[in-house]
């Protein structure tokens, strides 16, 4: 198994440079919203281990929570999610597309010159999340794109043995399709990489992260236990004071935001905001950021963050010494519907995470209420949210309920099943 | 916080109770206000009808509601304005980002339509007539007065057809509706409506109503000592301080969709080979019902809130798709099924503390696709649409011959929220091309059959089938084709003489 990695690499755009970056930024884009994957900028295609990518400039855009927090000058922001390693990922992109990254980041401050190595430039600038998900974890571009490939064939092949044999005798169906799959595999119409060895290296930090976190949390838990009376007083007292900022959004900043969405079946979704400034706050959202990672990484790696199935991936990055919180996300359906998951589905974790975010909503006990005032919350997110200038996805048209299909779906090839029910299962997952 | 639950129906214009049924004519006319004046002092005596029951049953009625634009040809201030959503200001047509979510391209597009497409049709306001049959003319003639001469142009006048309920295509229409929670009895408490249910919060339909969430919609509230006039609105019962000008009133969207019925019949019969049965089959699993309405499931097993539990609309309604999880009676991308997934706050099965907090936890997934769709009470809509043009049988319309886009739907809902309710249902549901995990198809009624930007086709249909291989259906034209379109506010009865009543002294004058 390849585990998946994130990079983030994030430069201060450099002063007067903000308007040029924008428009070589579109220059990625064959229209707004949409990327031309094999542009000439940054030939997002050429990555075989790429699954998505961003760029987009991060700045406050909707300045209204009064926090006495100065600003920060607008960044650029690149982060993406690859198989393998990222360190890899990053050198593999200095070498196939130096020139092009060096003409994006060159519009930022301390920016290096040609002779200085771009890789250490890049890494250097690299942030890692507080938190990552993914939702799947080991699925790779090649195997999603494998397994597509497999599904049309199949999709085909299965229209004809249908017209041929009928759809009663379930057992000479799959057998058809099952040595059709394995002609093709024969004469290389189609491959089927088994999974690679997972890293040793990997797997060892991996089980101590699994197994250490919790006995740390179980050699706290009297110090929690001490300490909950206070945190309990603290956060009662912070809920009922704490200011929020939830009006309707102006008009042109939907308006920035609503061109480049709906395109594809995926949205790409950049919010960024700043922790309330009580360091109370700010402990609270790293302990439960951790948790969260923790629950990502161990848990959550099968096709679901709770209830929500439509996350591919989702980032929540601390910056400015936890003063400031960047949430990015890719997730299948419109903002309506995506905003609906987190209120009907899942309100109680994000009032875990974001209640300690300037302006939201005011929650009861940590879980309460918050996400659960609908159009407070739509309106808070809405005023948080980034536009996602550049956006890229190796597999456009697939939501991650797809890719969980044509994996099912490659199972069924990888290992018969026997049972008749089964069978007929997997035949229908087949579209034809 | 008083709160007297008796409903206002005196305030509440009738149709968002009633459907008018047994009034069976009805019109629609689009009008430009051309005098405000004139306009204002025929708005404020016009005799639009409350939600009062009375007896004996009006012989005739009239509702009336407002675009964007109306509002602002009556001068409404710009603050007012702003209190309404975002949405509504916007309006359906005139931003391309809204079309491109709602379907509203290619031979939908909005440069195409009939009217609401541009600013020389987009109408100020919506009247509607309804009248007992045969009487709709002499209505009509009371209707435009002399005053209503000077103050309106009429950009298009639609008519409809009295077809008993059965819409174009030939299908029993109608039949589900939500029931409405007037006495706002039932608790909007997220976490006790686990199960599907039929009864909606009045807030779901009415402004200044707690909502399904348990809370207020934003709307505009005015303040009372700025704005003498506002005494006569209701107060806010989320803020005394205020006047509401949102209560009792309903978002009203209005789309006519223009049905292609040769069409429809013709592809069915094609892929049925012209054996009659399969072609009624197959036009069935599309819609989700049969031709006299009956469903393709079973009756649920425990009765649904909201539906009658006897007579004719128990056989037609009690019903949720609980037991056919992967659509193998009723295709899971079937329209009604689209449009009404009858999805409660948690998949079935959640019956106590402990499988309840399995669910919340993301966990106890029966198959895969279950708890894709949302639940269903937080987008309802309540329709109250007329089919218009020619009623065609299917033997008329599989003749070769036969006349194109004869008729269709003026669809209308009501909402409290058009991107909650609306919006919501036609994009993510209806027109949504992985809506509950199939793939690729949109509605097959109301898919405009265009392929994704990755460029994968969306012109299938396909229905599960218990043997294994699903039964796809390919090449689908569209069957139906949106002509016009918009937005609109109707407000309560005292909103609308606050909204056209124009100065103070008006007012004293005429009370």
């Amino acid at each position: 198994m390849t585990p998946q990695s994130t990079f983030m690499i994030v430069a201060t755009v450099a002063e007067g440079q903000l308007d040029s970056l924008r428009a070589l930024l579109e220059e990625m884009n064959s229209e707004p919203g949409v990327v031309d994957p094999h542009n000439a900028l940054f030939p997002f295609a050429r990555f075989e281990r790429l699954h998505v990518a961003r760029f987009f400039i991060l700045e406050q855009l909707i300045d209204d929570v009064n926090t006495d927090l100065p600003g920060s000058p607008p960044r650029l922001v690149f982060l993406g999610d690859c198989d393998g390693p990222a360190d890899n990922f990053i050198a593999e992109m200095a070498v196939l597309a130096g020139p092009q990254l060096r003409r994006i980041f060159e519009h930022c401050d301390d920016f290096i010159d040609e002779r200085e190595s771009l890789v250490n430039w890049l890494q250097s600038h690299n942030i890692k999340p507080s938190a990552n998900y993914i939702n799947w974890l080991g699925r790779t571009v090649v195997q999603v794109r494998e397994e597509e490939a497999l599904h049309r064939a199949l999709s085909g092949h299965l229209k004809l043995v249908v017209a041929q044999i009928g759809r009663d005798d379930t057992r000479a169906i799959r057998h058809q399709l099952l040595s059709f799959v394995k002609r093709q595999l024969d004469s290389g119409l189609l491959t089927l990489t088994p999974s690679a060895p997972t890293p040793v290296c990997w797997w060892v930090k991996n089980m101590l992260h699994k197994f250490g976190v919790p006995l740390i949390l179980l050699a706290l838990l009297p110090v929690f236990l001490l300490m909950a009376p206070y945190f309990i007083f603290r956060l009662r007292t912070l809920e009922s004071s704490d200011p929020e900022s939830v009006e309707r959004p102006p008009r042109e900043h939907i308006q920035r935001l609503t061109p480049i969405e709906d395109h594809d079946v995926t949205n790409p979704f950049s919010a960024y905001g700043e922790v309330k400034p009580q360091l109370f706050r700010r402990y609270t959202v790293r302990f439960f950021l951790w948790l969260l990672d923790y629950a990502a990484r161990h848990v959550y790696n099968r096709g679901h963050l709770t209830r929500v199935q439509t996350i591919h991936f989702a980032r929540w990055v601390l910056l400015d010494d936890n003063k400031r919180l960047l949430f990015a996300s890719n997730y299948d359906g419109s903002l309506e519907s995506y905003m609906d998951d987190f209120i009907n589905k899942v309100a109680w974790g994000l009032n875990l995470v974001f209640s300690n975010g300037a302006g939201y909503p005011s929650t009861r006990w940590l879980i309460k209420d918050g996400a659960e005032q609908e159009q407070k919350f739509k309106h808070f997110l809405r005023r948080r949210q980034l536009p996602t200038q550049v956006w890229y996805k190796a597999y456009p048209g697939k939501t991650a309920f797809d890719l969980d299909r044509n994996s099912r779906i490659r199972e069924g090839v990888d290992v018969r099943q026997d049972n008749d029910e089964e069978i007929r299962q997997w035949l229908a997952l087949i579209q034809v | 916080m008083s709160k007297d639950n008796n409903p206002e129906y005196h305030d509440i214009q009738a149709l968002a109770r009633f459907g008018h049924g047994s009034l069976k004519e009805a019109r629609f006319l689009l009008l430009e206000i051309i005098n405000v004046d004139m306009a204002r002092e025929w708005l404020y005596a016009a005799p639009v009808s409350s939600a009062e029951t009375r007896k004996p049953v009006p012989e005739t009625a009239l509702q009336v509601a407002f675009t964007i634009e109306g509002l602002r040809a009556l001068q409404v201030d710009d603050e007012v304005i702003d209190g309404f959503s975002e949405e509504f200001i916007s309006g359906m047509a005139s931003d391309a980002n809204r079309s491109r979510r709602l379907g509203d391209v290619a031979h939908n597009a909005v440069a195409n339509w009939t009217w609401g497409g541009d600013p020389e049709t987009t109408p100020h306001l919506l009247l509607m007539l309804y009248a007992k049959t045969g009487q709709m003319d002499d209505w009509n003639k009371i209707v435009e007065d002399h005053i209503f001469d000077q103050a309106f142009d009429i950009i298009i006048e639609l008519d409809t057809l009295d077809n008993n309920n059965i819409e174009p295509f030939g299908f029993a229409d109608g039949i589900s509706q939500p029931a409405i929670d007037w006495e706002r009895e039932q608790s909007t408490d997220l976490h006790r409506r686990d199960r599907f249910s039929n009864l909606l919060s009045l807030g779901e339909l009415l402004l200044g109503y707690p909502n399904e969430y348990g809370q207020y919609t934003q709307r505009p509230l005015i303040n009372p000592e700025a704005d003498e006039r506002a005494a006569q609105l209701p107060e806010a019962e989320d803020n005394q301080q205020l006047r509401d000008l949102g209560r009792n009133g309903s978002y009203l969207v209005m789309r006519q969709l223009a049905q292609d019925v040769p069409a429809f019949w013709q592809f069915m019969d094609q892929e049925a080979e012209g054996d009659s049965k399969l072609r009624e089959q197959l036009a069935g699993s599309m819609v989700g019902r049969k031709r006299d309405g009956s469903p393709l499931v079973d009756k649920a097993k425990q009765p649904i809130e909201g539906i009658k539990t006897e007579g004719k609309s128990a056989e037609l309604n009690q019903f949720n798709f609980d037991n056919d999880p992967h659509g193998q009676q009723c295709p899971i991308g079937s329209h009604i099924r689209r449009s009404n997934p009858r999805t409660g706050d948690f998949p079935p099965g959640v019956t106590g503390l402990l499988t309840r907090l399995i669910r919340i936890l993301g966990f106890g997934r029966k198959h895969a696709g279950d708890d894709l769709i949302a639940s269903t009470r937080f987008h309802r809509i309540l329709r109250r649409g007329r089919s218009y043009g020619r009623q065609m049988s299917v033997e008329q319309a599989l003749k070769p011959d036969a006349p194109r886009m004869t008729g269709g739907l003026h669809f209308i809902c009501l909402v409290s929220s058009i991107s909650r309710q609306f919006e919501f249902v036609q994009n993510a549901w209806a027109i949504g091309s992985k809506f509950g995990g199939i793939q690729n198809e949109s509605d097959p009624i109301l898919g405009n059959r265009e392929p994704l930007t990755s460029g994968d086709s969306t012109n299938h249909f396909s229905q599960p089938d218990a043997r294994g291989p699903a039964q796809c259906t390919h090449d689908m034209p569209p069957f139906v084709t949106v002509q016009g379109g918009a937005y609109f506010f109707m407000p309560g009865i005292r909103a609308l003489r606050y909204l056209v009543g124009g100065s103070k002294t008006q007012d004293e004058t005429e009370s």
